[in-house]
C-alpha cells in the first residue's frame, strides 16, 4: 500500500473496507507497532499514534486477529489475560484486578485456571480480547475476529466489543468483510483503494450508498446488495446415498447418532447445529474416511464398488471416484507443489492416463480461475484461491457426491457467489451435495434438504 | 489478591515448586547413573516406593503413568542377561546368546536401575505443570524470559498439530492416495505438518508480539514462584536417598564405579 492519508481522532469507530490487497491488515499492524524495521520491507511517510511513531509503541494499540489459536499463549485463562500487563511491566498486585476486569468486560465468567484449550472458538476469540483490554490500550485494533466463528460466536464477540468500548471509551479500528455485523456500531467507514490511498470515507450510509459498487466488485458483503439464489430442485430420484441409524464420532466416543438421510443425485444436503453437534465428524463419516461407530452408511446400487456399498470399505483409489471431500482447512488435503499437479493427483491416482488427466484438468482450471495460477505452489495462495483450488480438487476425480464442511468460512461476497454458482452448476449435471455450514445465505441459496444436527446430551461410549 | 495462588485455589495446598521436583529427581538419579550394582538400585527403588505413598499420586494413577517403565525394565534386563559380559558358570549357550553367573548379575542390576531411575523420574515428572516449570526457570533460575516463554507457547500448540496430523491422514485417503507408498506419504505428510507449524508458530509470534511481549520494558511476573521449606524438604528426601542407597553398596562392597571394570 502507499500514498495513504488519513486521520482517525480519539474515541472514533472506524469500519475499515478494501479489495484483499489493498492493505487493510498491513495498516492495522501497523498502528499496532508490528511493522519491524527496513530489513522487513519498505516504508516512506510516517504513521503516528497519540503524535508518537507508532513503530515499536507496544501497547497502546491492542490487535485482534481472525485465528482464534493463533492469540491465545498459555494454558490457563487467567494466566493468558495477564499475559499482556505482565509483558507492559504492571507490578504483580495490579495484574490481577485487571484479569478480574477485562474478563468481566468481555463477559467470560469462568474460574482463571480454567484451561484455555477447553473454550469454543466464540469464547477464545473473547479472552483474546479480555487479553487485549487488560492492557487498557487507547487504540482496538480488530482484523476480522468473526470469520471463523458460527453465528452464536459472532454474536459473542460483537457484544462484548461492544460493551467493552461503552466502558472504555477506546478508539476502534475494524476489518471486516461482513459489513452488517459491524454497522451498530462503527461510526465512520474508510475504503481502502487498491492501488493506494483512500477510494471513499465518511459516515456509514453514505459511504455505503456511494461506493456501493466498487465495494461489491471488491467483494465486500454491502447490505442489501447480495446475489440472490433459490434452491435448485433436485429432478431426480436416483438415490446415491443412503444412512441409517449412523452413529458418529472420533475413537470410541460418539458425538452424534440416530442419523438417518436419503440423498438422491443432483440434490443438496444441508448439515448445520452448533458447534459440538458433530457435523463435520458426520461428514467425514458420510464421506468413507472415518468407520461409523453404529449404524450404516451405503451408497446406491450404480456407486458400488466390487459390489460393496459401504464406503468405508472401499480402497482410497476407489473412494475417490465415487465421494469426494472438501476439508475446511484446504491446506490439510494439498500434497503437490503446483496447482496443476494438485489437481492431476486424483484423476491419476483413478488410473486415468496423461493425456486424459489434462482432458479433466483443463477444463476446471478455466471454470475455477485458477489458470493464471496454474504453476504456483498451493500453499501460497490466497484464502479464496485455496478454497477454489481445494474443491477443484475433489472434483478432477469426477465425483457423485460431493461433500464441503464449511465451504464458505471467511470468503468474501464475490468468491462465496463464484462458489455457489459452480455448486448449482454440479447439481444441475446430477452431482449430489451434502454440506456442513453455519452460513445461513448459504443454505438458503443451494438446499434441497436440511438436517439440523443437535449436541447429544451424555457423553456415550461405544 | 495479592498473589496468583491465592486467587486461583484458595482452598488448594500450594503445589510444589516443579524446580525442586526437578532437583529431586536429578538427586535420586545422578548417582545411580555412575555404578552398575544392585545393592544401591535396589534400596533406592524400595526407598522411592516408600515415598510414593507421600507424594500425592494415587495408586491407580501411579500404575498407569510408570507402566511403561514396569515393561521396560524387564526387557533392559533380559536383553543384558542373554548377551551381556560372560564370567563365571555358563547356563545355556546358543549362537550369540550366553547366559552366565556374570550376565545374571548384570541383568538383575540393569533391571533394578531402570526401575530406581525411571519411577522417580515419573512420579514427580507427571505433576508439573508447565506454566509452573517456566516461571521457576525463569524467575528462580533466571533464565531469559523471551526463550522460557516462547517454549511454553510453542508447547500449546503440540496439541494442535496431533489433530493437524489426524487431518492430514484423512486428506490423503479424501485424496486418493492412501492406498500404497506407505514411506512416501509419511514423508509428505511431515513436510505439511511442517510447513503448518511454521505457519502456526509466525502466527503466533505475531499474536504474542501483540500483547507486548519482547518490548523493551522489563517484564513483570503474574504468577510467584515460591521457593521453601516444601521445597527444601523435597531435595533433602532426594539427596537421602541416594546417600542411604550408595552407603548401603559401599558398605556391602557391591559398588562399582561405572567403567572400573
Amino acid at each position: 500500500m502507499e500514498g495513504l492519508d488519513l486521520r482517525i481522532d480519539a474515541g472514533e469507530r472506524v469500519l475499515l473496507l478494501g479489495a484483499s490487497g489493498a492493505g487493510k491488515s498491513t495498516l492495522l499492524q501497523g498502528l499496532a507497532g508490528l511493522l519491524g524495521g527496513s530489513d522487513e520491507g519498505d516504508q516512506r511517510g510516517e504513521l503516528t499514534l497519540d503524535g508518537v511513531s507508532a513503530a515499536g509503541l507496544r501497547g497502546r494499540a491492542g490487535l485482534l486477529l481472525q485465528d482464534p489459536d493463533a492469540q491465545i499463549v498459555l494454558a490457563r485463562v487467567g494466566d493468558d489475560v495477564a499475559f499482556g500487563p505482565e509483558n507492559l511491566g504492571v507490578a504483580r498486585e495490579e495484574i490481577w484486578p485487571l484479569v478480574v476486569e477485562a474478563l468481566d468486560a468481555v463477559g467470560l465468567d469462568l474460574p482463571l485456571d480454567h484451561s484455555t484449550s477447553a473454550l469454543s472458538g466464540g469464547q477464545k476469540q473473547r479472552l483474546a480480547l479480555a487479553g487485549i483490554i487488560a492492557m487498557r490500550p487507547g487504540l482496538v485494533l480488530l482484523d476480522e475476529p468473526t470469520a471463523n466463528l458460527d453465528p452464536d460466536g459472532v454474536r459473542e464477540v460483537v457484544d462484548a466489543i461492544e460493551r467493552m468500548l461503552a466502558r472504555t471509551g477506546a478508539t476502534l479500528v475494524v476489518v471486516e468483510h461482513r459489513v452488517a455485523t459491524w454497522l451498530p456500531i462503527v461510526d465512520r467507514v474508510v475504503v481502502l483503494a487498491a492501488g493506494g490511498g483512500v477510494l471513499a470515507d465518511g459516515a456509514p450510509a453514505d459511504v455505503l450508498g456511494s461506493a456501493a459498487d466498487s465495494l461489491v466488485e471488491a467483494g465486500v458483503w454491502v447490505p442489501g446488495r447480495a446475489t440472490r439464489f433459490t434452491p435448485l430442485r433436485s429432478r431426480s430420484d436416483l438415490e446415491v446415498m443412503r444412512a441409517i441409524d449412523l452413529a458418529v464420532g472420533r475413537g470410541t466416543r460418539i458425538v452424534q447418532s440416530g442419523i438417518d438421510l436419503r440423498l438422491a443425485a443432483g440434490s443438496a444436503l444441508c448439515i448445520t447445529g452448533p458447534n459440538g453437534a458433530g457435523k463435520s465428524t458426520a461428514a467425514l463419516a458420510l464421506g468413507g474416511l472415518l468407520p461409523p461407530l453404529g449404524g450404516e452408511v451405503q451408497v446406491g446400487e450404480a456407486l458400488a464398488a466390487r459390489g460393496e456399498r459401504r464406503p468405508i470399505r472401499w480402497s482410497s483409489r476407489e473412494l475417490i471416484t465415487r465421494i469426494g471431500s472438501v476439508f475446511q482447512d484446504p491446506e490439510h488435503q494439498f500434497v503437490a507443489p503446483t496447482v496443476r499437479a494438485e489437481l492431476a493427483i486424483g484423476p491419476t491416482a483413478a488410473g486415468l492416463g496423461a493425456r486424459d488427466v489434462d482432458a479433466r484438468i483443463d477444463p476446471l482450471l478455466d471454470a475455477l480461475r485458477l489458470r493464471a495460477i496454474e504453476r504456483a505452489n498451493p500453499f501460497t495462495l490466497s484464502g479464496g484461491e485455496k478454497r477454489r483450488l481445494s474443491v477443484a480438487t475433489a472434483l478432477a476425480a469426477g465425483p457423485s457426491v460431493l461433500i464441503l464442511d464449511e465451504p464458505t468460512f471467511g470468503q468474501d461476497a464475490r468468491t462465496w457467489a463464484e462458489l455457489v454458482r459452480l455448486l448449482r452448476g454440479l447439481q444441475e449435471q446430477g452431482t449430489a451435495l451434502i454440506a456442513v455450514t453455519h452460513d445461513q445465505d448459504f443454505v438458503d441459496a443451494v438446499a434441497t434438504d436440511r438436517l439440523e444436527l443437535h449436541p447429544l446430551p451424555v457423553e456415550s461410549v461405544a | 489478591m495479592t498473589s496468583s495462588t491465592a486467587l486461583l485455589a484458595p482452598a488448594r495446598l500450594r503445589p510444589v515448586n516443579p524446580l525442586a521436583k526437578l532437583g529431586a529427581a536429578v538427586l535420586v538419579s545422578g548417582p545411580l547413573i555412575l555404578t552398575i550394582d544392585w545393592v544401591s538400585a535396589a534400596v533406592a527403588l524400595v526407598l522411592v516406593l516408600a515415598v510414593v505413598p507421600f507424594m500425592g499420586v494415587g495408586w491407580r494413577r501411579f500404575w498407569i503413568r510408570t507402566l511403561p517403565v514396569w515393561v521396560a525394565a524387564p526387557l533392559a534386563g533380559i536383553s543384558v542377561l542373554l548377551y551381556g559380559r560372560t564370567e563365571g558358570t555358563v547356563y545355556v549357550e546358543w549362537l550369540l546368546v550366553r547366559v552366565s553367573d556374570g550376565s545374571i548379575a548384570l541383568a538383575v542390576a540393569t533391571l533394578l536401575r531402570v526401575l530406581a531411575i525411571g519411577v522417580p523420574a515419573v512420579v514427580l515428572f507427571i505433576s508439573i505443570d508447565p506454566t509452573d516449570l517456566a516461571d521457576g526457570l525463569a524467575q528462580r533460575l533466571r533464565l531469559p524470559a523471551r526463550f522460557v516463554l516462547g517454549a511454553l507457547a510453542g508447547l500449546r500448540l503440540v496439541g494442535l498439530f496431533l489433530e493437524d496430523w489426524r487431518s492430514l491422514e484423512l486428506a490423503r485417503r479424501a485424496r486418493g492416495i492412501a492406498d500404497r507408498g506407505r514411506v512416501r506419504r509419511f514423508a509428505g505428510m511431515a513436510f505439511s505438518l511442517l510447513v503448518l507449524s511454521i505457519r502456526r508458530g509466525s502466527k503466533l509470534a505475531v499474536g504474542m508480539e501483540a500483547r507486548a511481549f519482547g518490548g523493551s520494558e522489563r517484564r513483570t511476573w503474574a504468577r510467584a514462584s515460591p521457593f521453601g521449606g516444601r521445597e527444601f524438604a523435597l531435595l533433602a528426601v532426594g539427596a537421602a536417598i541416594s546417600t542411604i542407597a550408595v552407603t548401603a553398596a559401599v558398605l556391602t562392597g557391591e559398588w562399582n564405579f561405572i567403567g572400573a571394570r
